[in-house]
């Protein structure tokens, strides 16, 4: 709860009510293990963050209003269940991990001041936080002014490093260049129709694919590339020149409520994904969610994690997840690169013996997370992670069945060369 | 251009892209019917439109869980129920507010824009908590997803026959009870002078209330059918307000006809200009026409002769 939210109480029965509330979480977590037995804080802390000798605050910030909630709804629960994992097992250098949600209400500049709140009034430790790469971009000289950190879990377009970023999902190439190879090889595609919502990620995304397929499959081409506004709702005539140029691949990052219009009007067109190859790398399992698993069985996507896949850590994540938001809940691939962040910043702290900023982000390279559901992972120097990427296929129950994977970890670039 | 297809793709591009802008033109119609009522009939801008909408899908969505569990055999049949009950749901809602909040401003037109902006706020947090913030997937029975196979190259979806066979069936019910019923005939006398309707013994108070209930119902039935091509989350009414607008705003406030003729020339415009340029441009072209021609018209297409 924010110290904004406590001021504003009047009423003693309101009060009690809440506290009541705040307690619940605290009861759920019995039996507690006990804090303040880590070095002291004198010594861990020395630039004056919110690190007393039993707590130590962090920040979570999303949209949990607006039109991004409902993507970064997951990212919030991940986050919330590593916390409360990483205090059942004693905390972080002996410190119990409090965390200040803010709301970034899917609008830029609201995220930039509630940054701006967390670092300046809070002395937040380190943020989890914010989803669109616009939101990024808002907060990211906020975290340069007043050295932060935020750990950033969405997929996104890469061109960017920061000392002040650790970047927990992938960046662009990690994530097409295997994918594209992947269906080049095994389905001998040579056309490609790119298709996707009309921003940052999806031009660069297809621009990169685009020069991949053109540079480095032999005889391939692009058929067609086309891009919509955000919420478009109406696919019929780019359904219908995709039926004209029969392309081998449909490659589609298409974002948000749209995927729902697009894929069902795909198999209302008569267009049957055992059959037509179509690879997206925008849709998760939350967004299967909404599309309705029988209207996108069969299309494969490409990204670094999906919840079916089998490995004694993801079992234990998956479990833990619904355990705690319940069985109806779905994971996708920005949800577990969420619940790696505090855990990230968790084992950076412990190597670096010291919350100070700098310390973390020197310490940062070369800090690896063996727990990690998607298997393992490890910070490279550019702050982002080297990840295996995997190509799975949707079943009509919503899930992926995992279809291929890189043999090792994929290294980060975030600013390739030729791809840009 | 048209140099990479043969004349039989041609032929089957404009039978294609033809049926597309159609298709488009009954979603255009259906998300414009209900407002064009509400603001060209009542004179009340109603923002909180693409919420009534959302709420029709989430009844969609509600009576398709309800028939899977309790009632699987009659499951392809439950869309017609579930428009049934949408309608009924937004109507009801939609009289409730007219009770609670928009007779109040009947004389302050402006001020109807910000108070069903608030509630359009409020039904969005209402419908967060209740359904959550993800999007839920409304599952159709399999006769509505496939497609009818023409020829060769053309195919037509049977979902986007059906949302054009419900937007003439409610395109005719609504004219009909608006310029042949009686009550109608009520409806229209208080648009155009309601001291005067009052005096000569209609029930203003009563006419309004059910115009504005008809207004969101149909709103409700849209939504329920948008549920087969469109999201159904919290905010997605958001995407259709502007559009719905549009329509309605280009068409000439107070014409049903005018609504029917704009929602025509957005969607062939829209749909002809997709498909030989991107998906952005056409709809950044469409507006930049719409605003050329509203400058120069600014009573939009058709306009009603009203005594002010």
């Amino acid at each position: 709860m924010s110290d904004e939210t406590k001021k504003g109480l009047k009423s003693p029965l309101r009060r009690q009510l809440l506290m009541g509330m705040a307690a619940i979480p605290a009861l759920a977590m019995m039996p507690r293990p006990s804090f303040g037995a880590g070095p002291a804080t004198s010594a861990v802390n020395t630039t004056g963050l919110a690190v007393t000798d039993s707590e130590v605050t962090v920040g979570i910030l999303h949209s949990v209003t607006g039109t991004m909630a409902i993507s970064e709804t997951g990212s919030v629960q991940a986050e919330k269940l590593a916390i409360e994992q990483i205090n059942a097992s004693g905390g972080v250098l002996g410190r119990k991990i409090k965390y200040i949600q803010e709301d970034g209400a899917s609008d830029w500049p609201t995220f930039a001041e509630k940054a701006k709140k967390l670092l300046v009034n809070d002395k937040c430790a380190a943020v989890m936080g914010c989803w669109t790469s616009a939101s990024r971009k808002a907060v990211l000289p906020v975290f340069e002014q007043y050295n932060g950190m935020l750990y950033y879990p969405t997929f996104y377009e890469g061109l960017e490093q920061s000392k002040n970023v650790i970047y927990t999902g992938q960046e662009a190439t990690q994530q097409i260049i295997a994918g594209l190879d992947w269906v080049n090889k095994t389905k001998g595609a040579k056309t490609f129709y790119l298709l996707g919502s009309d921003y940052i990620w999806p031009r660069t995304s297809n621009k990169i694919a685009r020069k991949h397929i053109e540079g480095h499959l032999q005889g391939a081409k692009v058929v067609g590339e086309e891009y919509f506004p955000l919420g478009h709702t109406q696919f019929n005539s780019v359904i219908n020149k995709i039926k004209l140029t029969k392309p081998d691949v449909i490659y589609a990052i298409i974002v948000g409520g749209s995927n729902v219009a697009f894929y069902k009007q795909l198999k209302a067109a008569g267009i049957d994904m055992s059959k037509q190859t179509l690879l997206t790398i925008s849709v998760t399992e939350d967004e299967i969610d909404g599309i309705g698993g029988e209207n996108i069985a069969g299309a494969y996507a490409c990204m670094k994690y999906f919840q079916s896949l089998d490995n004694a850590n993801n079992k234990a994540f998956v479990a833990d997840f619904k355990k705690m938001w319940g069985e109806k809940t779905v994971i996708g691939d920005v949800t577990q690169a969420a619940y790696l962040g505090p855990w990230l910043w968790k084992l950076t702290v412990e190597k670096a013996g010291s919350f100070d900023i700098d310390k973390i982000a020197a310490a940062s390279p070369g800090i690896e997370f063996k727990g990690a559901p998607e298997g393992y992972v490890r910070i490279h120097e550019n702050h982002h992670l080297w990840s295996k990427t995997r190509v799975g296929r949707a079943k009509a129950d919503g899930q992926y069945e995992l279809i291929y994977e890189t043999a090792d970890l994929v290294e980060p670039d975030p600013f390739p060369k030729g791809y840009q | 251009m048209f140099g990479d297809y043969s004349i039989g793709d041609l032929g089957a591009i404009f039978a294609m892209q033809g049926f597309a802008g159609l298709i488009l033109f009954s979603v255009y119609v259906l998300m414009a019917l209900g407002l064009a009522i509400i603001f060209g009939q009542m004179g009340v801008i109603n923002m909180a439109h693409g919420e009534f909408m959302i709420l029709g899908a989430y009844v969609t969505w509600m009576t398709s869980n309800a028939f899977q569990h309790f009632l699987p055999a009659l499951f392809p049949g439950y869309f017609f129920v579930a428009m049934a009950l949408a309608f009924i749901a937004s109507g009801s809602l939609g009289m409730l507010v007219e009770w609670a909040m928009i007779r109040r401003l009947y004389k302050r037109p402006l001020d109807t824009l910000l108070a069903t902006w608030g509630l359009s706020l409020i039904l969005q947090q209402a419908y967060r908590s209740v359904f959550g913030a993800r999007e839920v997937g409304v599952e159709l029975p399999d006769w509505m997803m496939g497609s009818w196979q023409v020829t060769d190259a053309i195919q037509i979806p049977i979902n986007g026959m059906f949302v054009m066979c419900l937007t003439i069936l409610i395109t005719i019910v609504v004219a009909y009870v608006l310029f042949l019923s009686r009550w109608g005939k009520q409806v229209r006398a208080v648009v155009q002078n309601r001291v005067m309707a009052g005096a000569v013994g209609i029930n203003t108070e009563k006419v309004d209330r059910y115009t504005f209930g008809l207004g969101c119902g149909i709103a409700g039935v849209a939504g329920s059918a948008f549920t087969m091509i469109g999201s159904t989350g919290p905010t997605a009414g958001q995407l259709y307000i502007v559009d719905t607008f549009l329509v309605v705003v280009f068409g000439g406030a107070a014409s049903l006809l005018g609504t029917i003729a704009s929602a025509f020339t957005i969607s062939q415009a829209q749909s002809t200009m997709e498909f030989f340029l991107s998906g952005s441009m056409a709809k950044v072209l469409t507006l930049l026409a719409i605003v050329a021609i509203l400058m120069l018209r600014p009573q939009g297409l058709f306009a009603l002769k009203v005594r002010k």
